[in-house]
């Protein structure tokens, strides 16, 4: 339970800018709008967008009314189990994913256990639709962006930077670390979310590939 | 053929299929999008009969033309521009009828950038996520119309005899932007915001559905480093490192890692997006 208030920043005419402390704030504090919005308790807001360390708030009929209420709120801890759970299969071939082991300093299977063995939440989605910034991993596991950015990610590649973990949801330029690809479908309008990885979504990571296939054959046939 | 439909005979520089916007969906990274001047596809719409949130052609600088296979009720309006049905002068911001077949050339922009065209019925083809718009930004939406493009279009409407439609005050030759400075008007030095308000910039070529690129003043940071990624809003003056702002129009991003100097109106953002490369523009702070 936390009475501390956040910092509240007008943006325009229309929108609110909260500022929190940190991620964990931020999705505590993402999570009780939703809670407030669900039970009726917020007044009419069009967006709700998590960022990295805020909220924005756009579309306000009265900005000042509820820039002055915000601080004062009693925020309640991010349950574990807020938000559905969803299980993504990942075959981990990405090209980065030995370079990304060494940066942790374990070897491929352990850096692929590490990954499956996360609880995930997606904190914000930025960039693309249905791209989202996916926290969980400790801090310690924290990489560096690419030096040189790819020209074409594909479609469907489990990558990492920073503190995060994303998917792509379609092929596009980017500077991630890729350690796996999926094929689960990360962005579909037809559905409700369109986004697989809507914001305060837990994730859970699979491995299915062919080298954890491989091993499990050559375990049992007693080879090592 | 009867069909109920219109086809692209040429595209111009761009042409897309733009309504209100696709609103609600910020928080999964889908763009706003929609006509950056709304107000003149509510006039069109209405000159035809549409519901004022019916999906309407978006044209820039060279206009384009079209062949309807039914008979429809069209209306031209945004950018003043010659309309001309089968090589005919028709009305510009006014609503008439066209024959199935008949071509609609819409013409370059007079002054201005971006025409609107209206069809009765609107233009029905599938929403994505509750719009119909083009969003250049992320993909969503139709694509880009090209020669041979054919849209849908939805029923014919009853044309209203008379539509209250105030004067077009016309894209301005100085353009004054009214601003509320923040939230982050404090990662710059106080010469900054004053540069910002007071002198003038121009609006860049480089400009785009996405943001009004801006030539003048750089501004200088008080705050070195880095921001986190925070929410974005339609109006948002960006500033990235090399100190020009970039006024954000509705492809713009969901989320941004550059300071935002200030956020304009909203009201004033279609004579922003009608103002053509070169255009003094001038930055107001209100409260």
């Amino acid at each position: 339970m936390s009475t501390v208030g956040p910092r509240v920043l007008r943006v325009g005419e229309r929108a609110l800018l909260v500022e929190l402390g940190g991620g964990a704030e931020t999705e505590a504090f993402h999570a009780e709008l939703l809670r407030r919005r669900a039970a009726g308790a917020l007044p009419a807001v069009r967006e709700i967008v998590p960022a990295a360390r805020s909220v924005l708030l756009d579309g306000v009929a009265d900005p000042d009314r509820l820039a002055a209420e915000l601080p004062g709120w009693e925020v309640g801890p991010l349950h574990a189990r807020a938000g559905g759970t969803v299980e993504v299969p990942v075959r981990y071939d990405g090209p980065d994913l030995a370079e990304v082991a060494a940066l942790w300093g374990v070897s491929v299977d352990e850096a692929v256990r590490i990954h499956t063995g996360t609880d995930f939440r997606v904190a914000f989605c930025g960039f693309a639709p249905g791209f989202g910034y996916l926290t969980g991993l400790d801090e310690r596991y924290g990489v560096p962006r690419r030096a040189t950015p790819r020209t074409a990610v594909p479609a469907g590649s489990v990558a990492l930077a920073g503190p995060y973990t994303g998917v792509y949801p379609r092929s596009s330029p980017g500077g991630w670390q890729l350690i796996g690809t999926t094929d689960a479908v990360l962005w579909d309008v037809a559905r409700e979310p369109a986004a697989l990885l809507a914001p305060g979504t837990r994730v859970r990571f699979t491995a299915v590939d062919v080298t954890a296939v491989a091993t499990a054959r050559v375990a049992t046939e007693g080879v090592r | 053929m009867t069909d109920r439909a219109v086809a692209v005979v040429r595209a111009g520089a761009l042409t897309t299929v733009q309504d209100l916007g696709r609103t609600g969906h910020a928080h999964l990274g889908v763009p706003r999008s929609g006509a950056l001047d709304p107000a003149a596809v509510r006039l069109v719409n209405r000159l035809v009969g549409n519901a004022e949130e019916a999906a309407v052609l978006e044209t820039t600088v060279d206009g384009c033309a079209l062949r309807p296979r039914c008979a429809v009720t069209v209306a031209v309006g945004g950018a003043p521009c010659p309309v001309r049905v089968d090589g005919r002068p028709a009305a510009w911001g006014s609503a008439f009828r066209v024959a199935a077949g008949a071509v609609v050339e819409i013409g370059a922009a007079v002054r201005g950038l971006r025409s609107y065209v209206a069809f009765g019925g609107g233009i029905d083809v599938e929403p994505v996520l509750g719009s119909r718009s083009t969003d250049l930004l992320s993909g969503l939406g139709p694509e880009p119309t090209a020669e041979g493009t054919v849209l849908p279009l939805g029923a014919d409407t009853a044309v209203p005899g008379w539509v209250d439609a105030p004067p077009w005050p016309g894209p301005p030759d100085e353009l004054v932007l009214r601003v509320r400075l923040g939230p982050r008007d404090d990662w710059f030095t106080a010469q900054a915001l004053r540069a910002f308000a007071t002198r003038a910039y121009r609006v860049s070529p480089a400009s785009n559905r996405i943001g009004l690129r801006l030539d003048g003043p750089a501004l200088e940071r008080a705050v070195p480093g880095e921001l986190a990624s925070e929410g974005m809003v339609l109006g948002a003056v960006q500033v990235p490192p090399d100190g020009l702002p970039v006024l954000f129009l509705a492809d713009h991003p969901t989320t941004g890692g550059y300071p935002v100097v200030g956020v304009v109106r909203e009201a004033d953002l279609g004579a922003a997006a009608q103002a053509v490369p070169g255009t003094a523009v001038r930055f107001v702070p209100v409260r």
